[in-house]
């Protein structure tokens, strides 16, 4: 045997694990409601025809706060780990991350000018400021990673090391300019910009999730279907060609989904790391490398971990809330030593 | 089948390959011999569209490689290279099923196809293990399985190419992959097959081609190429050539 568990067994266990994960979501937080409230009250919500009596609380916190933030928790969970498994897989390599191509770093830079630059910004229409950061840090990020993948094409073909040299080389560029918009700040906008970089699902509306949602669900259906192209490319670039794959394509809707992705999840909740280093590599610990399971399995397994991250950020110091960043770093950096020395013995 | 005319190939200002014409014949097994750096590899690039060639052209089935889709390029030749790296922990049987990318033959068949090809490459028995966890040897036999089951079973028309199929495998391994790809090639697939050594080559194959610094030297049976004075002037070897004494092919004996 050469998996722990079957792909049934895993999908099912996954999707158990993500209703479970959603249900105290929407149940836990400053307000606590009961559960079976919170259940009744969620199925009114998808139209469901329940008696409404005792529920109006419930439905009101559920409605307009918790649902918003858990939609948004499920999305950026599971689009960072499906970047995770496209970069991997484009790298081939097991330990690679979203931010090698320059993704996370470019948002951070489009984030800072948005943050420290924001008041320069005069003339903007009014109803755009709430989108300003987002926008900014989405384009930021499609900007980075459209360089790096410009700077790895030579002779019409592109050189996933000389990608992955130039990922690095704009990611210390990248947080340079960072941290003179840093040293350029004053008190609140450095305020801002530093939890920024820690991450958090709070202030989640639905104006901010609409455009992520779409994005997620276009790359959840995207790459599962590029899922044996994937196998295939794990053996090598040129090995995939000889199996009639046109691997310069692949490489290029690899590079688009995750600068997409990433750069929608970044400009919606901050910089929450190694979600996507980590989640795609537990499922493959779980049920192997196949990517016709990896892929849908990782979208689940990142969702759901990433709701249960958030719980930890909103009750380890409630009232007081952690920034999500903080908790995946603190679980997730641990798992990464473990991998690699895992590997070694 | 594949066949290339005045093929040359430089990297930089160097020719690295000149002058290879050859066409593969369906049925046969063509040995490419020759010193470390003479080209083999190259002209192998070369034919299977890898390495751009600076001058001549390739065909397969009488139409540019360019010409044909992926899948249609992919279901007509396939391609074992020296080393594969493969990181990830997929099971034997998946490494193999790889090779049935190019098809919509359904699982059924698909399965029916991996075993066979892993009974031909005398791998059957890892079947269900990690390849991760297999030695050098067994995993150059599973790539083998791989390429023979994106061609199986192996008709005229197709090619498959392999360069050094047996450098890493025990001296038993050695002759029962050629006698493999023998077997694969009597069902009409070309194969042209890059190898050190040279009594394999006599064995085994139709015809041998001989390159010395990117130049072909000689192609023709190994009873006309593999003689002791055209041993000596390419790769420097004083050896004895006799006639094996069971099967008669020629025996090289270095001296």
């Amino acid at each position: 045997m050469t998996t722990l568990v079957k792909p049934r067994g895993l999908f099912i266990g996954l999707t158990l694990l993500c209703l479970l994960a959603i249900w105290l979501s929407l149940a836990l937080g400053p307000v606590s409601l009961p559960l079976v409230d919170t259940l009744r009250a969620a199925l009114r919500l998808i139209g469901l025809p329940l008696a409404p009596e005792g529920l109006e609380q419930a439905e009101l916190i559920l409605g307009q706060i918790r649902l918003p933030r858990t939609l948004l928790g499920l999305a950026v969970g599971g689009v960072l780990a499906l970047s995770g498994v496209a970069m991997q897989g484009l790298f081939r390599n097991p330990l690679a991350d979203p931010g090698l191509v320059g993704v996370s770093s470019g948002a951070a830079l489009g984030a800072a000018i948005a943050i420290v630059g924001g008041s320069f910004f005069g003339g903007l229409p009014e109803w755009f400021g709430p989108y300003l950061l987002s926008v900014c840090a989405f384009l930021g990020g499609l900007g980075v990673t459209a360089l790096v993948y410009r700077l790895g094409r030579r002779n019409g073909q592109t050189h996933v090391a000389t990608m992955l040299l130039a990922g690095i080389a704009l990611t210390a560029l990248a947080g340079s300019a960072v941290g003179l918009f840093t040293y350029l700040a004053d008190d609140a906008t450095l305020r801002t910009l530093t939890f920024w970089n820690l991450g958090s699902l709070n202030g989640a509306s639905y104006a901010r999730l609409w455009p992520l949602l779409i994005i997620t669900i276009g790359v959840a259906v995207w790459l599962p279907r590029r899922a044996k192209a994937l196998n295939a490319l794990l053996l090598g670039e040129s090995e995939a060609g000889h199996l009639g794959i046109d691997v310069e394509r692949l490489k290029r809707e690899l590079v688009f989904c995750t600068a997409l992705g990433v750069g929608a999840a970044v400009a919606a909740a901050g910089m929450i790391g190694f979600v996507g280093l980590v989640v795609p590599h537990l499922v493959r610990l779980l049920a192997g490398p196949d990517h016709k399971v990896l892929l849908p399995a990782s979208v689940l397994a990142g969702a759901s971990l990433l709701l249960l991250a958030d719980l930890v950020a909103r009750l380890a110091l409630a009232p007081a809330e952690l920034p999500i960043g903080i908790v995946t770093a603190f679980i997730g950096a641990p798992f990464f030593l473990y991998l690699l020395l895992r590997g070694r013995a | 089948m594949l066949s290339a005319h005045n093929l040359h190939v430089r990297r930089g200002r160097k020719a690295v390959l000149s002058c290879v014409t050859l066409q593969l014949e369906p049925g046969e097994v063509l040995g490419v011999l020759g010193p470390n750096g003479a080209g083999k590899s190259t002209l192998l690039g070369a034919l299977c569209g890898e390495l751009l060639a600076s001058d001549g052209n390739v065909s397969l089935d009488e139409q540019a490689l360019s010409y044909w889709s992926g899948a249609q390029r992919a279901q007509r030749l396939a391609v074992l290279p020296q080393v594969s790296t493969l990181d990830f922990a997929f099971a034997v049987e998946e490494v193999v099923g790889m090779g049935r990318l190019p098809y919509q033959t359904g699982r059924r068949r698909d399965d029916e196809i991996v075993a066979a090809a892993l009974a031909a490459a005398d791998a059957g028995h890892l079947s269900g293990r990690s390849y991760l966890a297999l030695s050098g040897g067994e995993r150059q036999r599973v790539h083998l399985a791989r390429v023979l089951a994106q061609l199986w079973p192996g008709q005229v028309g197709q090619t498959l190419l392999l360069d050094e199929p047996t450098s890493m495998l025990d001296p038993l391994h050695q002759h029962t992959t050629l006698q493999a790809v023998r077997e694969f090639a009597n069902r009409g697939a070309a194969v042209l097959v890059i190898l050190h050594d040279l009594n394999l080559a006599a064995r085994y194959c139709d015809r041998v081609l001989l390159l010395e610094e990117g130049r072909p030297v000689a192609l023709d049976t190994p009873q006309r190429v593999l003689r002791p004075d055209t041993l000596k002037a390419v790769f420097g070897l004083e050896v004895l050539v006799q006639p094996h004494p069971e099967r008669g092919h020629p025996l090289i004996i270095a001296r």
